[in-house]
């Protein structure tokens, strides 16, 4: 399939249903009926629910550009959880559950818990489904794949706080020319634009891993994205100044997003310690080897998973 | 719209992993008895006879069609092996600026007698290039090189000026230097050109610059009076910027500005496990550090796929670059840290003193081939900023 024909389309919806302004009503706790049914209706929700159970039989791989748009435009339901939660049932053979569904793979931090109709607990082979408003049991094993799904939402929003700050920086006039023109603001935007691709590389390797992902492709994913959410959002605020700390702009509807997403389902030292820990087990392995081998096994195991 | 949306996710096809045993084997065969200190210099280490002889297996040159000796693959090909090579701490440096710019300037810019000429003597290890761009006065700023080949009667050239931080100047045998053919420095990047220099030829003359290890690879190299053959000029005379410019993308794209300090980190690594350290800090250092490393790889896997797709990817390796470098860095910074930080644990003398060596020479992984500044000045053109 022609991955263009479902972004392109799913970047349009997006505009439409999650303009900032419907964006900030639906953190103002006013109702969220309307765009979770523009979702719902939209088809998308099963992109990655297989062909024979009704859906678009989406890799996480192929889905990844769409996940990456929800980040892009602060979206702010789990659209993403509650597409890999879907995916998750039909393979099972459960029936769908309707309404928003959040991944929680820790008992804190768990983004769109207030949003939320249900929470999904057990593992990616056997789900389940606990009410939002019960007390759910942290769900170890969930916790790759949600931090996968955070790292591709971080690298959404990389890219759009990228764009923010780039246009920013043309824009707004300081000793008589635009300061995207100082050199020192320059070198920051560079930096920038550094941590956005490597989010979205990171992000991209999480996301090869497939609806089962092993640990160590989850921390290279979640690691990267991660740090690079704190480093994009510390500059393009300094660029933005204080302008981009306010409610009215924009930006902040994406950095704290950043903030949120890298602290959900294990931050950068959570995941440094699973990954050297899987590395300590291996057993003696250079550097490039023990990459290889990590993500090569991981790429057998999504092969096993499918067929 | 995604900043730099063409750099995605690539793989290394099957027939380049193929190649892998074959590469091991014969870097085993050669290099597994050096220290640990000594393979850390991996990048800087020259050893000639280990260049042919790899040139003799065919693993250099590899991207070099075979009509010229070459092996007709492609900028995948040669990110394996350099992936073998510096993983192993292998001596490359003898063989190494040919087969990454030399080899390919010459094939895409040459004529078809100079192609003939120097590319099956490269592909063999047998002709050793080193690349003259910087100057006093001209390190970043290459666009005011003063050293100038003047066209003559006969139509060659003569050559004066002086080149220094020029790597293994002193063994190699022939030059690409970046020279001035016409206007002055004034005219910053009109009138440059590339030429090949034969290190032989009377009136060059080349003095090694000792660094702070204690090592000679740098060196300043002299032209007086150089009389240069007609066929000296690579490309077109004046286009010397817009070929340098191309050939630095291949500079800074590869395996090779992650992997300087991966040494040190794999002999840190096999320390902390012989001291079966399994404490939170130490496991996180080493998954930290991985992490970063399969990140970078993988972007350096994204940006060879450009250049296998015949494109020039000038922004985005400097990207990588930068990402690349800074990680090389902060490896001795970590590890130095980490070591110093268990002052009651015994440390091998070898990894000692390979992290002196990387701790002194990392500050040259963000200048050599450009520095950090200037490749964020290009990424900031590429972002529309300038």
């Amino acid at each position: 399939m022609d991955m263009q024909e479902l972004v392109a389309p799913f970047s349009r919806l997006l505009q439409d249903i999650c303009s900032p302004a419907a964006v900030r009503e639906v953190e103002r706790g006013e109702s969220q009926a309307a765009m979770w049914q523009a979702f719902e209706d939209s088809g998308f929700l099963d992109a990655l629910v297989d062909e024979e159970a009704g859906g678009a039989g989406l890799s996480l791989a192929e889905a990844a550009p769409l996940i990456a748009l929800l980040g892009y435009n602060a979206v702010p339901l789990p659209v993403g959880d509650t597409m890999i939660a879907r995916a998750l049932f039909a393979r099972k053979g459960d029936q769908m559950p309707q309404g928003p569904i959040v991944l929680a793979g820790g008992a804190t931090f768990t983004p769109f818990a207030r949003v939320a109709r249900h929470v999904l607990a057990g593992s990616p082979e056997d789900p389940i489904l606990v009410g939002s408003h019960e007390s759910c049991p942290p769900a170890p094993s969930l916790r790759p794949l949600a931090a996968v799904l955070r790292a591709l939402l971080i690298s959404g929003a990389a890219d759009r706080v990228m764009e923010l700050t780039t246009a920013f920086a043309n824009e707004r006039s300081q000793f008589g020319k635009p300061i995207g023109k100082q050199q020192a603001v320059q070198q920051q935007l560079a930096i920038l634009a550094e941590q956005a691709v490597a989010a979205r590389i990171a992000a991209g390797i999480g996301a090869r891993g497939g609806l089962y992902p092993q640990a160590a492709i989850a921390a290279i994913a979640k690691h990267g994205a991660s740090c690079a959410a704190v480093r994009i959002s510390a500059i393009a605020h300094a660029v933005h100044g204080a302008i981009g700390i306010s409610e009215e702009f924009d930006l902040q509807l994406l950095t704290r997003r950043l903030h949120e997403w890298r602290l959900a389902d294990g931050s950068e030292s959570y995941w440094a310690g699973v990954l050297g820990a899987a590395r300590t087990s291996a057993g003696p392995m250079a550097s490039a080897d023990f990459i290889r081998f990590a993500q090569g096994a991981a790429a057998e195991k999504q092969v096993g998973a499918v067929s | 719209m995604r900043v730099f949306e063409d750099l995605v996710l690539s793989s290394l096809p099957a027939e380049d992993e193929a190649l892998r045993p074959e590469i091991r084997a014969l870097i085993a065969d050669t290099i597994s008895q050096l220290p640990t200190d000594v393979r850390a210099r991996s990048w800087q280490g020259f050893d000639a006879a280990f260049s042919r002889k790899l040139g003799r297996a065919g693993f250099v040159g590899l991207s070099l069609p075979k009509e010229y000796g070459g092996a007709g693959r492609g900028p995948f090909t040669r990110f394996v092996i350099v992936e073998e090579l510096l993983s192993a701490g292998a001596p490359v440096a003898g063989h190494w600026i040919a087969d990454r710019q030399s080899g390919p300037l010459i094939l895409h810019f040459g004529t078809e007698e100079q192609r003939q000429f120097y590319l099956p003597r490269i592909a063999s290890g047998e002709a050793l290039f080193c690349i003259g761009m910087s100057e006093p006065g001209s390190g970043s700023d290459l666009a005011s090189v003063r050293t100038r080949a003047e066209p003559q009667d006969d139509s060659g050239w003569l050559l004066n000026g002086q080149k220094i931080w020029t790597t293994n100047a002193l063994h190699s045998d022939y030059m690409i230097a970046l020279v001035r053919t016409s206007g002055s420095s004034t005219d910053r990047q009109q009138g440059l050109s590339q030429v090949i220099v034969d290190l032989k030829l009377p009136g060059v003359s080349v003095r090694p610059i000792v660094d702070l290890t204690g090592d000679a690879h740098f060196a300043e190299v002299f032209f007086e009076d150089v009389r240069l053959a007609p066929d000296a000029l690579v490309g077109e005379e004046g286009q010397g910027w817009r070929q340098v410019t191309a050939e630095l993308a291949f500079e800074r794209s590869g395996p090779e500005r992650i992997y300087s300090s991966v040494v040190l980190l794999d002999a840190w690594t096999r320390h902390v496990e012989e001291q079966a350290r399994k404490d939170e800090a130490t496991v996180r250092l080493l998954g930290g550090l991985t992490a970063r490393l399969a990140v970078l790889r993988e972007m350096s896997l994204a940006v060879t796929a450009r250049l296998a797709a015949g494109e020039s990817p000038v922004v985005e390796a400097s990207l990588m670059k930068d990402l690349g470098t800074s990680f090389e860095q902060d490896v001795p910074e970590l590890v130095g840290d980490d070591l110093a930080s268990h002052p009651d644990e015994p440390i091998a003398a070898e990894l000692h003193r390979a992290l002196l060596y990387v701790t002194q020479i990392a500050p040259s992984f963000s200048l050599r081939g450009g520095t950090r500044e200037i490749l964020r000045g290009i990424i900031a053109r590429g972002l529309g900023l300038r």
